[in-house]
């Protein structure tokens, strides 16, 4: 179980046998990629469970690993030198020998660790028999390569086996968004990339450090290949350091309980969690729901993309079928690996379904996944894939609507059901020198204050968490001003009105307003959908989240005018847009797609976090909740009578009850008037095809057949050809400037 | 007996029924989408994600466009209450988004306790506080 049902053909075994002699380069294994399932138990692990089976016992063994990975959690946390560690998108782990994930840090992002699986796999099967390299006590391996199984190519892994008596009983690994990574962008998350060498540093699982220590010639190469060679270095020995604490607390736990006892709880981990979620499926309705949804963009250009997601629930199993999604962009960061997908989905089960489940892989033994193959989240091998949120994001929040509509009728449920949490990176990247005359290329922390989805019974929180990791920190700004050259001189204000309407609300997104102010050279980028369609909706009858630009203020020092005339600045993005207190500059709008810019002095760029989806009708939201938001400034007046039809005094706040079930009478009384029955509807309003208006990429109504940009050509899904190669945006608008000349001069002539 | 499948709809196991969970009308047979038994309309999303910035000024102001994007109310025809809101690009067929095996929903239920509301799960109970 676990195996994917490729949809693309498989090499016979013949060929495999041939290739696997003669081969002059090891790329990822397919064998390996294509399993996300648990390794098959070993003899060691067999004779191990034999003589140590009591639960009770394990249980005792598995919480003491598990102090010991959290303890290791910590510090790399505390002495991680990536912001992403400061801000706790991070984590460690330990794995079984072979490899498969078997206890997650209780904090830290699940699906790194998900991830880590494969490059152990790939070690053991490649590296331990290899005479030029072997596993030894005290080796440490390294990887950033997604495809060998990273979430994204930014983030970078360190792994080292725990031997007992010459055997490896374990791996221990620790992985840090580290950023930085020499792609062609600052940052690690390169937008321009259009081919996989774009994509900055491609480490392959390799052996980095022996007797436990570092080798300085790899690390200067590595130094040598990133922006931020100091924190390369430095984060490596964290890693390394971390791993080696752990390795510390299963020694430990081995001369306590003895190797089998913590074999047989590694294990028995997986095994055990395997058959609770196969328990736990079984309460499940049988059926299938399906959710498809479109994200507005490439990050090159905006055009509409289909993901495209039926989940099927059948007694013990499920199945997450997303064929019909888009073909892949051959040409753009924009795709997706498969293994992503699947690692994002365990957190969805692990943090948002069933939080109380250990958290590691066997929470998807019991799940099969179906993709095209290729498509936009299985790409072909030399795809790049550096920017793949911007589609497994919205993967994941197909797969949590779809779940919730299978869980809302459970009479047992493990955590309540929820409306789409927000999904976008809303942040800022930077890049470029300080003040302080270091080079640095990263990502704002505020990546991780996305809105929670509202509850049955209760409001989503705001600026709570990113959907990668429930426990981790939106950073302190002036912590980040002493490092950084720029100031948010709008930071963490909750956005009026950007709101997931529904009876109970989704948590808000807040406002950041940006300038830069001590360097010669430096710069921002943002990377986020969702200026065209939203990215999330809302849960049984809420809305979703609105969309969200970029604004700017350029030919204007905010620095001066803050010196010179205060009382003329604004502290929202709707006042300093609408109002335009400043003479001369220049205010403009535009998707949050922004290459790598170079800012000038005082001059603003402006973003807004995303708010969580709402939950249930908004005519049913209690108007003293309408008020409180009004009171908190959440939302306008305009939005608590639109929305909310509440009627209240607009001096004092004081609600009217009897007017506002009357305009609320009236306006569900207006809904039935202006609707339409169902069939009636569809007979005039759905089209056999998309509006042509958009370029649009994926399935319409049969999902064997998709669109690759053109309303009227239809290609077989995973057979798409010409492959999807997208023009250059500069290349198109100087065609269309030549264009207007042309017609121009003619004009004239 | 009625199992809760969303907060405004409900399935009664005896008849094979959808019903709204608000008022109990009959809205269609279980085994079919339950869109069918509902009215439907379509929202400009401007009249729902209002612009926030000047819409004469600037091309992106936090309201969709409404040529990538449309919203579809889904309500009963006899209270009101919206059951369902989707997102759509103009003129994409909206989805059957629930489709349950009846025989094996009923089959689980057999052996469960009728219930008189949903459950919604465990409290958040705060770990006690301690120096
Ligand atoms: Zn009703």
């Amino acid at each position: 179980m676990g195996d994917d049902m490729d949809i693309g053909g498989a090499p016979s075994a013949a060929v495999q046998d041939f290739l696997k002699e003669t081969s002059l380069y090891l790329a990822p294994d397919p064998e390996i990629m294509n399993n996300h399932g648990l390794e098959p138990r070993t003899a060691f692990e067999d004779q191990c469970i034999g003589k140590e089976g009591d639960p009770v016992r394990l249980e005792i063994v598995r919480e003491r690993i598990l102090a010991g990975v959290n303890e290791s959690y910590e510090m790399l946390e505390n002495m991680g030198a990536a912001p992403g560690a400061k801000w706790g998108d991070c984590v460690s782990a330990v794995y079984t020998a072979s490899g498969d994930l078997s206890l997650a840090s209780s904090g830290g992002v699940v699906i790194f660790c998900n991830l880590v699986q494969y490059p152990i796999k790939f070690v053991n099967k490649y590296w331990s028999g290899d005479p030029t390299v072997g596993i030894k006590e005290g080796d440490v391996f390294i990887v950033n390569d997604a495809r060998y199984g990273q979430a994204h190519n930014t983030d970078q892994s360190m792994m080292m086996p725990v031997f007992h008596e010459g055997r490896i009983v374990a791996w221990a690994g620790a992985t840090v968004h580290e950023g930085e990574n020499g792609a062609i962008e600052p940052g690690g998350m390169p937008s321009l990339a259009e081919q996989i060498w774009d994509e900055g540093l491609k480490m392959s699982p390799f052996k980095v450090a022996e007797n436990y220590r570092l080798r300085r010639d790899l690390v200067t190469f590595l130094q040598n290949s990133v922006r931020e060679p100091k924190l390369q270095y430095a984060d490596m020995k964290v890693k390394m350091y971390v791993c080696r604490r752990i390795e510390t607390r299963i020694h430990e736990a081995i001369a306590e309980y003895g190797v089998e006892a913590v074999v047989a709880a590694l294990r028995m981990n997986l095994e055990d969690t395997d058959a609770e979620v196969r328990r736990r499926l079984l309460e499940w309705p049988d059926g299938t729901t399906r959710h498809a949804w479109w994200t507005d963009g490439t990050l090159r250009e905006n055009v509409q993309i289909k993901i495209n997601l039926a989940l099927t629930k059948k007694g013990d199993e499920i199945t997450f079928d997303y064929r019909g999604s888009s073909p892949e962009f051959t040409n753009r960061s924009n795709n997706s690996l498969d293994i992503t997908v699947k690692g994002m989905l365990a957190q969805l089960f692990l943090t948002f379904i069933w939080p109380d489940i250990p958290r590691n892989q066997g929470v998807l033994a019991p799940v099969k996944f179906i993709f095209d193959n290729p498509s936009v989240l299985k790409p072909a091998f030399g795809t790049p894939n550096a920017q793949s949120m911007m589609t497994v994001f919205t993967a994941w929040s197909a797969g949590q609507v779809c779940a919730m509509k299978f869980l809302y009728s459970n009479p047992k449920k493990y955590t309540r059901v929820l409306a789409p949490w927000f999904n976008m990176i809303n942040t800022f990247l930077f890049g470029g020198l300080t003040q302080h005359g270091e080079m640095v290329g990263n990502v704002c922390a505020d990546i991780n204050g996305m809105g929670g989805g509202a509850l049955a019974d209760r409001d989503g929180e705001h600026g709570c968490a990113p959907i990668f990791a429930t426990m981790s920190d939106i950073g302190e700004q002036e912590f980040i001003e002493e490092e950084m050259p720029f100031i948010q001189i709008v930071s963490k204000k909750m956005m009026k009105d950007n709101q997931g309407f529904g009876r109970q609300r989704g948590g808000m997104g807040y406002q950041m307003v940006l300038a830069m102010r001590d360097s010669p050279a430096f710069g921002f980028m943002l990377t986020a959908m969702g200026a065209k369609f939203p990215n999330i909706p809302g849960l049984f009858g809420g809305y979703g989240c609105p969309t969200y630009p970029l604004s700017r203020v350029s030919g204007v020092d905010v620095f001066e005018i803050l010196k010179t005339d205060p009382g003329s600045f604004r502290y929202s993005i709707e006042e300093l847009m609408n109002e335009r207190p400043f003479k001369d500059a220049k205010y403009t709008t535009h998707p949050m797609t922004l290459g790598y810019t170079l800012a000038q002095r005082g001059e603003l760029y402006m973003i807004s976090q995303g708010t969580g989806g709402g939950f249930g009708d908004p005519l049913d939201r209690k108007p003293e909740d309408v008020i409180r938001d009004l009171d908190e400034d959440l939302i306008s007046h305009d939005v608590a009578w639109r929305v909310y039809r509440v009627v209240y005094d607009n001096e004092t706040l004081h609600v009217d009850e009897e007017a506002t079930e009357e305009a609320r009478e009236a306006m569900r009384k207006e809904r039935i008037a202006k609707s339409k029955p169902f069939d009636a509807f569809c007979e005039g309003w759905v089209k056999d095809k998309p509006s042509g208006k958009v370029p649009y990429y994926g399935c319409w109504d049969d999902k064997t057949m998709v669109h690759a940009g053109s309303p009227d050509t239809l290609h077989p899904a995973a057979q798409v050809n010409p492959p999807v190669i997208m023009a250059n945006p500069l290349q198109v608008k100087i065609d269309r400037l030549e264009a207007e000349l042309a017609a121009c001069r003619k004009g004239q002539g | 007996m009625k199992v809760f499948i969303t907060s405004m709809l409900t399935i009664d196991l005896d008849s094979e029924r959808w019903e709204c969970a608000s008022c109990g009308h009959d809205i269609g047979n279980a085994r079919d989408n339950y869109k069918k038994g509902l009215l439907v309309r379509e929202r400009d999303p401007s009249e729902v994600h209002a612009p926030i910035l000047d819409k004469e000024k600037y091309d992106f102001t936090f309201s969709p466009d409404p040529d990538w994007c449309a919203i579809l109310e889904y309500c009963c025809p006899n209270c009101g209450h919206l059951a369902e809101v989707e997102y759509l690009p103009p003129g994409h067929p909206p989805a059957h988004d629930i489709e349950l095996d009846i025989d094996a929903l009923k089959a689980q239920w057999a052996k469960r306790e009728p219930l008189d509301k949903p459950v919604l799960g465990p409290d958040f109970v705060a770990p006690p506080h301690s120096h």
